[in-house]
């Protein structure tokens, strides 16, 4: 492995230790290499790329609705935020108007998103500070967000159900039921992570006054998200750039000031509640019945039942499948708020049908870069804290 | 088609003119974002002056990244998105360089968070950026030769 740190000059007694690329409180294989004075961290360099796959190169050589796939693989814990970031993207260059109810299901199963992702992050932030039980609890609930994926996407994980122009398939009978009922039982179950953990004399011990940032430093460092608004900065994608409808819905943002690991676990918990009121209203929002695919022949694949009757539609579902279609030349940028953060997709159009280049901005390679500032000249205990809490994955850093 | 704007309309491209009248070599807009073109030896210049003046505020920058034009010259475009967090804008800020001596003066100075976006581009273009701290390969491993996201890079490998 390459030596990211020169000890040469530092005191007598440091000693470099390498904190992965495999170990369990690196969520995936991330190696930081930690110069330490006994056990108090002098410097902390943070070595990424063992999940580099080149998935911005292999867009390129994909049609732009190919592309889709390629993105559930980036941030495998939210790949529904994935999908909408890129068809947010293409959509824009293509100019395309989605229907109303595909944006409602849109919001709905991104903020489920949110919910499962970040009970993901609960449950391992709290494994690594030593709290088995919350782990065990958290992937229960989470499970039954995955089964309501499963039955309107047919997948667990990786979804891809967001298309270009709309969704992939007409949702199930009867999974806004299913939704409702969830809704119905998980408040209860998130105070009892509460109870477990807000007041536990560990939990605050390990995370009060831990991996402290300030306001002008996250911005200057280009954190985002759950990070950002813990330090004070209220930016939130969805209340600055509403896309899909959010502006819509009525749901707060909410901030703290501590800064520190604590503020960030519960401002998460408080993101999930106002998920789930985002949720609720999608559901009172949502139509029974209208279309779930813009209007674009050519673009958007033809229903099953006018490829049968009509010519016109058989020659766009042959040309869509065989050729893709292409964008007009230009370049266009899309933010969402992901459960990390800011996720961007940049995709330049050349005018034929592929990509000329596709670019993700993903949240926690970002934020990882300011891992040195939130733990150096601390103990060596609390860059597992800090790793934690920044909720990175491998996945969407290395792409 | 992306439109040209009349760097008076749009108030961005407008305070920038209004600041130095030669620094904006191409403005335009597409889907309603703004995308100014600056020459290359004034992109430090430029990236100072959006971060640090009052009216706009660039505090924020979200992503530095690059396109390969090959084989036309000037062969890249190193690409800025920010944002003024206190005015809620966007902007797209562009420069081009050669494919045969491909150097940018680097924004770590700007925004410390162009640090890690850098050595992305340096890595996976080759693009070389003057003044950064540490500029070396980031996602790939420190011998690998060549520079995947150029375009004539094979998709498969060089094997």
């Amino acid at each position: 492995m390459p030596r990211i740190i020169d000890t040469a000059g530092g005191p007598a007694e440091a000693m470099v230790l390498n904190m992965g690329p495999q170990h369990p409180s690196t969520h995936g294989v991330l190696r930081v290499a930690v110069e330490m004075d006994g056990e108090t961290v002098i410097r902390a360099r943070p070595d990424i790329g063992y999940l580099h796959t080149g998935i911005e190169k292999s867009c390129e050589a994909k049609t732009y609705s190919q592309a889709i796939t390629l993105t559930d693989r980036m941030d495998y814990l939210s790949p529904l935020s994935n999908n909408l970031c890129y068809c947010l993207a293409v959509e824009k260059l293509l100019g395309l108007e989605v229907p109303k109810r595909a944006q409602y299901v849109r919001v709905l199963l991104t903020e489920l998103t949110r919910v499962a992702s970040h009970l993901v992050w609960l449950g391992t932030h709290a494994i690594d500070l030593g709290a088995m039980s919350v782990f065990l609890y958290c992937f229960r609930e989470r499970e039954e967000i995955l089964k309501i994926f499963e039955m309107v996407a047919g997948q667990r994980m990786m979804t891809s159900y967001f298309r270009i122009g709309g969704l992939a398939l007409e949702p199930p009978t009867g999974w806004l039921d299913r939704v409702a009922a969830f809704l119905e039982s998980f408040p209860s179950r998130l105070v009892e992570y509460e109870t477990l953990l807000t007041e536990n004399r560990i939990w605050k011990m390990r995370t009060v006054g831990v991996g402290v940032v300030s306001p002008e430093d996250a911005v200057a460092w280009g954190m985002s998200g759950p990070v950002l608004r813990a330090a004070g900065v209220a930016y939130d994608v969805r209340k600055y750039f509403p896309y899909s409808s959010y502006e819509e819905f009525d749901f707060d943002v909410p901030t703290r000031t501590e800064s520190d690991c604590y503020a960030r676990y519960l401002l998460r918990l408080e993101e999930i509640r106002q998920s789930l009121r985002i949720v609720k209203q999608a559901i009172g929002k949502i139509p029974a019945e209208g279309p779930i695919r813009a209007d674009a022949p050519g673009i958007v694949p033809p229903e099953r039942e006018k490829m049968k009757t009509e010519m016109e539609a058989l020659i766009y579902h042959f040309k869509i499948f065989t050729e893709g279609f292409s964008p007009p030349a230009g370049q266009v940028y899309q933010r969402i708020e992901s459960p990390r953060g800011e996720m961007c997709t940049y995709v330049a159009s050349d005018g034929s049908p592929k990509p000329f280049r596709v670019k993700f901005r993903t949240p926690t390679f970002v934020n990882l870069q300011a891992l040195p500032l939130l733990c150096e000249g601390r103990l060596i205990a609390d860059v597992v804290a800090c790793i934690g809490t920044l909720d990175i994955v491998l996945g969407e850093i290395d792409r | 088609m992306a439109e040209a704007v009349e760097t008076q309309v749009h108030p961005v491209a407008a305070r920038l003119a209004a600041w130095d009248s030669g620094v904006v070599s191409g403005a335009e807009t597409f889907r309603g974002e703004l995308t100014i073109t600056v020459p290359r030896e004034q992109l430090h210049r430029v990236a100072d002056f959006l971060r640090h003046d009052p009216e706009l505020q660039f505090t924020f920058l979200s992503d530095l990244t690059a396109t390969d034009h090959f084989p036309l010259e000037p062969r890249f475009a190193v690409v800025y998105h920010m944002l003024s967090l206190p005015h809620r804008r966007t902007l797209q800020l562009r420069t081009w360089t050669s494919g045969t001596d491909p150097v940018v003066a680097s924004v770590t100075s700007v925004w410390p968070t162009a640090n890690w976006h850098e050595r992305e581009v340096f890595d996976l273009f080759g693009i070389r950026f003057e003044g950064h701290p540490d500029l070396t390969r980031i996602l790939l491993p420190l011998d690998w030769e060549g520079h995947p996201l150029r375009k004539d890079y094979p998709t498969g490998g060089p094997r």
